[in-house]
């Protein structure tokens, strides 16, 4: 499918996970993820595949670390409450080193909250989500060809590493139509030498477990995860760096609220204001080398985001607090008007960067 | 004519093929002709980007929106309007009827359909795009026309063709768009009774395209 089509993002996630070789969903229905199950329900049994609407959320997550162990690339989606409810097999899946793709299309919180757009599962996902020391790569897309590429990332980077990768995008993300290209290249075969997938006589057979016996040896694998986190926080942070060549602010968001912050962004160059904007890709691992690197030449930072203020406290960390972070946010399914981001840069501005 | 003569228009079609944004420049188009113009938005599929955007625009031309308490609220409630049977009882208004997608969408007019049928003036009309992924070329466009049909108890009467690609359409986009249009009302037997086009490239396509349409784009979104 060279030629665009016109899809929403939720579409995109699907068809694009279909592009990466996932041949098996799982899943419950939650707004305003559903099109994502949706399209799966029309799709899977036209190509082979497996569709199937689990009884619970709880359900779901752990048919998928049952495909997981097989060595197959298997997905589930959900939105914010139903990642809640998924957090314990995420956790399972962790500690049993399962790959996977878990799709979280965020609504406004706490509780049953509502439909409208939010981030405020940042914490949540960039922190595991569930219990025990464990980490996922967590990848925003701020675009429907985003949405899509950034999958096909995800089940390549959850193989590679052997943990799960979430998709955290949010209800305008899912929902928005914008023309997109899925012209991936055939998915390479990953070797998964630890898969339960029949021994045929040959090998010893293989245990997929998050429970060990002695404490020293749990202990082991916690540290030998840890190591391999160390690695990925190295190598594959990803974020995109916006008119930050001579900035004096430096706005940061991610997902919807990086491209509310643009347009604001653009009309702060129009007024001569020097500000640019660091929009972090993965939140986990969090690019700490650019807002090092900003630290020393901006005055302040403004975090924009669509919750209380979580990334901003990653800024803090990455900055190591040398210069101030400020905080333009809406909560509870509120999307900031550019206008509001603007009357934030254009004050930090006449008050040499203090909000 | 898109603008028909018929007191109900009724659009259907696959999800996510612009059936709302078609709905709401056709009630503005008949609105601006002076006729008394009701919009009923009967979507019980999707919550977001409802004709309820367009409130203010429907209240400067004077037309009435029959619409989901629910809609742009907090929760998905797949509820209809209490003021539903205004749609076949007031025969004193022309009607748009923006229906959700697909036939689990278009079940909502197994409800009215006999009403409809009684009083004889609708035009129902399939609207198309081509560069949705599920609906590429004709057989899986008539499928879907298939489904809607068995879902609403009613038939199509037209073809709209809205084939686009968001706000990055091109001319070319559009023309490219007119062969599966037309191969696609040949099969269904149905005419093709409008290609939509954006506003802004209306004049590169004014000519080339029978029965083009204008549109404008009712999204003011911040992002």
């Amino acid at each position: 499918m060279a030629e665009k089509v016109l899809m929403k993002g939720n579409e995109a996630i699907a068809e694009a996970a279909i592009c990466a070789g996932c041949r098996h969903y799982f899943g419950y229905p939650i707004t305003p993820q559903t099109e994502i199950a949706a399209y799966m329900a029309k799709k899977m049994p036209k190509i082979g595949g497996c569709f199937l609407q689990a009884e619970s959320e709880v359900a779901a997550i752990n048919m998928v670390y049952g495909v997981s162990a097989t060595g197959k690339r298997v997905m589930t989606s959900s939105s914010s409450p139903g990642i809640s409810l998924k957090a314990e097999g995420l956790s399972y899946m962790a500690g049993a080193d399962l790959p996977a793709l878990v799709v979280n299309v965020q609504r406004g919180g706490p509780g049953l909250g509502g439909i409208q757009p939010s981030q405020s599962d940042y914490f949540q996902a960039t922190r595991g989500g569930g219990h025990g020391d464990y980490r996922m790569i967590v990848l925003a897309p701020a675009s429907v060809q985003e949405m899509a590429s950034l999958t096909v990332k995800g089940f390549d980077l959850a193989d590679k590493y052997r943990m799960t990768a979430m998709i955290l995008a949010d209800g305008t993300m899912g929902q928005m139509m914008e023309p997109v290209s899925l012209d991936f290249p055939e998915p390479e075969k990953v070797e998964k030498p630890w898969a339960t997938n029949g021994t045929d006589m040959a090998r010893e057979h293989n245990i997929v477990n998050s429970l060990f016996l002695q404490p020293d040896a749990l202990e082991r694998t916690n540290f030998e995860r840890y190591e391999r986190y160390a690695y990925i926080e190295q190598h594959e942070a990803m974020w995109e760096e916006y008119r930050m060549e001579d900035a004096e602010i430096c706005v940061t968001a991610f997902g919807i609220a990086s491209r509310v912050a643009k347009n604001a962004i653009n009309e702060a160059r129009k007024q001569g204001i020097k500000v640019g904007m660091i929009r972090p890709i993965t939140l986990w691992p969090f690019p700490v080398a650019p807002f090092k690197a900003a630290a020393d030449k901006v005055k302040s930072f403004i975090s924009v985001e669509l919750s209380m203020g979580q990334m901003i406290e990653d800024i803090k960390l990455a900055t190591e607090c040398k210069k101030p972070v400020y905080l333009c946010n809406r909560a509870g399914g509120i999307i900031p008007s550019p206008d509001e981001v603007l009357a934030a840069i254009v004050k930090a501005n006449e008050n040499g960067g203090d909000l | 004519m898109l603008t028909n003569d018929k007191r109900i228009t009724i659009l259907c079609g696959h999800y996510g093929t612009g059936k709302t944004n078609v709905a709401v420049n056709l009630a503005l188009a008949m609105a601006k002709t002076g006729e008394n113009v009701t919009v009923a938005d009967l979507d019980i599929v999707n919550p977001y980007f409802r004709t309820l955007d367009s409130a203010t625009a429907f209240d400067e031309a004077g037309i009435r929106l029959i619409c989901s308490r629910f809609a742009n609220t907090n929760v998905d409630m797949p509820s209809l309007p209490p003021d539903l049977y205004a749609i076949t009882d007031d025969k004193t208004r022309r009607v748009v009827i923006d229906v959700g997608g697909d036939d689990s969408g278009a079940m909502v007019l197994g409800r009215l359909a006999p009403a409809i049928l009684a009083e004889g003036s609708y035009e129902m009309y399939l609207v198309v795009n081509r560069y949705r992924p599920l609906t590429p070329d004709v057989p899986s466009t008539i499928e879907v026309m298939g489904e809607i049909e068995v879902a609403s108890r009613l038939r199509f009467t037209g073809i709209v063709n809205n084939s686009n690609l968001g706000a990055e359409t091109t001319a070319a986009d559009v023309l490219a768009s007119v062969d599966y249009a037309a191969k696609l009302a040949k099969a269904a037997g149905l005419p093709l009774v409008a290609t939509t086009v954006e506003q802004s490239i209306y004049s590169d396509l004014e000519g080339q395209i029978p029965d083009l349409f204008p549109l404008t784009l009712q999204n003011n979104k911040p992002f």
